[in-house]
């Protein structure tokens, strides 16, 4: 069974058609890469997946673990291992990072039905993730992402990634608005976090983030459809001739 | 759907008809003749014991509002008030106890489904508290008489008086006589002024140079007699270089009528003294129609009478149908200081005009005002200050920041700052934010596993922390929980 399946998925924002009859298989263990133009549908086939308000899903379906996963609330499907790391995370002011992060989890792990964690086992937890990932005390004592740089927001992002253990995690833009170093270390972490069990779906513009985050299948969004699929090497290619030739293919 | 429109709609749907703490307790009462006259006033100071310097006191006050009129300039709506059709007089038949052994189970009652039990009920249930504890000294006011006060040994040894007010009548004269009146004078405001000729009871407290208080003093009020208003008087005394913290909280049975709420609280600081006091304020708010609910016209205010000394008041306010209370801070004594932190919540059809008044009279003196508005369903919630620095008010300094956090589209935050610098030495500052409660930040709590209401509590919280942080340990708990339970009414 796929961990994830989008068949056929249509989904309207505001009377407007977006995503037309979009199509995706995801294994375990598996990263792909979702790459396209601006306003070929990226961005939206990730919030619908979470479940974000503001879209209406038309047709088609959604199965994760082979559960509908158009059923569930946001939140459910957060307990039931969807994470999606935010393009722009929100600032959330007077609430300490690791409040944050220790309510998240333990919502999650109640709605499975698992204990919440003790205090020293969370700290725990949390010191040796932030080890791994270069995040200091300090900034887990400061409010969600208040005064955070581009680049520690996103390892804020990886932090909460690698501490939730999702079995689906899809990185929307992750590379936008990081330097190379930023983008570096932000991708060793999700590359530390790669696993049989686990699988990724990386969305982007460019290439250069491929680099870091190998996939294993890329395709290829125009005007809400994937328009071709194949291996890393598509993405050389798309580099080197750009999205135009699938614009008409669309 | 978007998720504020979510919210919208489950604000639509709220009862807070469920309100919590809407129960009421079957007790006999000693009530008053309904309405008001020269002669409700002497029963009233009858029933007191007084001596005929209070009875004059409060003929006086009544003369004198028989000639104002209710102030209008609030942001709030409410039916005209028929002050003849009030009770001004209520009590437990049983009063005058020796031990709590001796109070009304049925009032003991109410405060054990308040989830405050009185710490003298633990006592007498052998409960042994761990060594060096602090502990909090209730004076338990119900409805107008108070029926049980502990710790008294403990504050007589450190000579700390903690007594309803109506017994500093008749036991300090010479105190109540120096301080009564001098903060808020019988002529100050409408309300004011009604509540020096009916006030029923209050705490006082004096505590004496040089003193420390040893515990945090805390009061509950309830209202619990139908039509009474309540009329609370309260007068706290910190002599020379005396520190004392007390806390105020209440909370009130659900029924139809408004109920009228005109306290008056003094508090007097000499040199180098400090008072804290802080309010956690949960009074029933009237059901989802806007219908019933207290009316809390309140006036609060400190006089840093001696140099260096220091007021604070800190409040969370989530009840009552109309808030209408600006604790102030007048700052007499060079280098005094005045801190108001506020969290004012406010839901359903409830209005809320509040804010604070800082005096700078005295040189150096400074003040600082923090206060966090929170409007949910069709609520209207409006911040009202006051600055001020008097020409010789010499490097007089403020800093204020007023915030508004708005959820739904069908609720007002407005802010009203008043700023007086009349020497060119004074130095204010003023900031202010309104907000939505955003839909992108609370997506991103519920993506990563909590539920629409926690999120918006958490957001919340993190809103008011600063303000929350201000609050005595003993007092934050409860001041988080009754967030989360007006919270609760706004997201379903």
């Amino acid at each position: 069974m796929a961990l994830l399946e989008v068949k056929n998925l249509q989904v309207r924002v505001e009377e407007r058609e977006i995503l037309h009859g979009l199509s995706l298989t995801v294994n375990k263990g598996e990263v792909h890469a979702i790459m396209g133009p601006n306003g070929s549908g990226k961005s939206t086939l990730s919030h619908v997946i979470a479940g974000k308000p503001g879209y209406e899903v038309t047709g088609g379906e959604i199965l994760f673990k082979g559960e509908n996963l158009l059923e569930m609330s946001p939140d459910q499907r957060s307990s039931k291992g969807v994470f999606l790391a935010f393009q722009y995370p929100v600032e959330i002011p007077g609430v300490a990072t690791m409040t944050f992060l220790r309510t998240a989890l333990n919502a999650q792990r109640k709605a499975r039905g698992e204990s919440e964690f003790s205090t020293p086992d969370f700290l725990k937890k949390v010191r040796e993730v932030a080890a791994r990932l270069n995040i200091p005390q300090d900034m887990l004592r400061r409010g969600v992402n208040v005064g955070f740089s581009g680049g520690e927001k996103k390892r804020n992002e990886v932090l909460q990634m690698a501490l939730f253990e999702p079995s689906l995690c899809i990185l929307d833009e992750m590379d936008s608005g990081l330097d190379i170093d930023a983008l570096r270390v932000a991708a060793d972490g999700v590359n530390a976090l790669r696993s049989p069990e686990r699988a990724m779906v990386v969305i982007t513009h460019y290439q250069r983030l491929l680099n870091y985050i190998v996939p294993d299948v890329v395709h290829v969004m125009s005007k809400g459809r994937v328009v071709k699929s194949g291996g890393k090497e598509l993405a050389l290619e798309l580099e080197a001739s750009g999205y135009a030739q699938f614009e008409d293919a669309a | 759907m978007a998720a504020v429109q979510e919210t919208v709609d489950r604000v639509r749907r709220i009862d807070v008809d469920q309100y919590r703490y809407g129960f009421e307790t079957v007790i006999e009462s000693d009530k008053a003749p309904k309405g008001l006259s020269e002669d409700t006033v002497r029963f009233i100071s009858a029933k007191k014991n007084e001596p005929a310097w209070m009875l004059e006191w409060r003929l006086e006050a009544y003369r004198r509002w028989l000639t104002m009129t209710e102030p209008k300039w609030a942001r709030v709506n409410y039916p005209k008030i028929d002050y003849q059709d009030l009770y001004y007089y209520s009590a437990p038949k049983k009063k005058e106890l020796a031990s709590l052994d001796e109070v009304d189970p049925e009032i003991l009652k109410t405060y054990e489904k308040l989830g405050i039990p009185l710490r003298e009920v633990e006592m007498l249930e052998g409960v042994v508290r761990p060594e060096g504890e602090r502990k909090i000294a209730v004076d338990a006011v119900f409805d107008s008489v108070s029926v049980a006060t502990t710790f008294q040994k403990e504050l007589k040894q450190a000579g700390v008086i903690f007594m309803p007010i109506s017994e500093a009548i008749r036991e300090h004269p010479e105190l109540v006589k120096k301080y009564l009146g001098t903060v808020v004078p019988t002529s100050d405001n409408y309300f004011a002024t009604l509540n020096s000729a009916v006030f029923s009871d209050g705490s006082f407290v004096y505590v004496p140079p040089g003193v420390r208080c040893p515990m945090e003093l805390s009061t509950y009020f309830r209202i619990n007699e139908r039509n009474t208003g309540q009329f609370e008087r309260t007068l706290i005394i910190a002599d020379k270089g005396a520190y004392v913290s007390y806390l105020e909280g209440c909370t009130a049975p659900q029924r139809d009528e408004n109920q009228l709420h005109a306290a008056v609280v003094e508090l007097v600081t000499l040199d180098d003294a400090e008072i804290k006091y802080s309010t956690v304020q949960n009074w029933y708010p009237g059901n989802s129609e806007g219908k019933g609910g207290i009316y809390n016209f309140v006036t609060k205010r400190g006089d840093c009478r001696g140099n260096n000394s220091k007021i604070s008041w800190t409040q969370v306010e989530t009840g009552s149908a109309i808030t209408w209370k600006y604790p102030s801070c007048i700052l007499r004594g060079d280098n005094s200081r005045g801190e108001f932190y506020s969290i004012a919540i406010s839901n359903g059809h409830q209005q809320v005009d509040s804010g604070t008044k800082m005096i700078h009279l005295g040189k150096n003196t400074t003040s600082r005002i923090i206060s966090k508005g929170i409007a949910a369903g069709v609520s209207q919630n409006t911040y009202r200050g006051l600055v001020t620095a008097h020409r010789k008010a010499t490097g007089a300094r403020n800093f204020t920041a007023c915030d508004s956090l708005l959820i739904g589209d069908r609720c007002g935050a407005h802010t009203v700052p008043y700023i007086e610098a009349k020497n060119s030495s004074a130095l204010f500052e003023h900031e202010a934010t309104t907000s939505k409660i955003s839909e992108d930040v609370l997506f991103y709590c519920i993506q990563r596993g909590l539920s629409q209401e926690e999120a918006v509590g958490l957001v919340v919280n993190g809103f008011v922390k600063d303000v929350l942080q201000q609050l005595p340990m003993e007092f934050a708990v409860e001041a988080q929980k009754l967030i989360s339970i007006s919270l609760e009414g706004s997201v379903g």
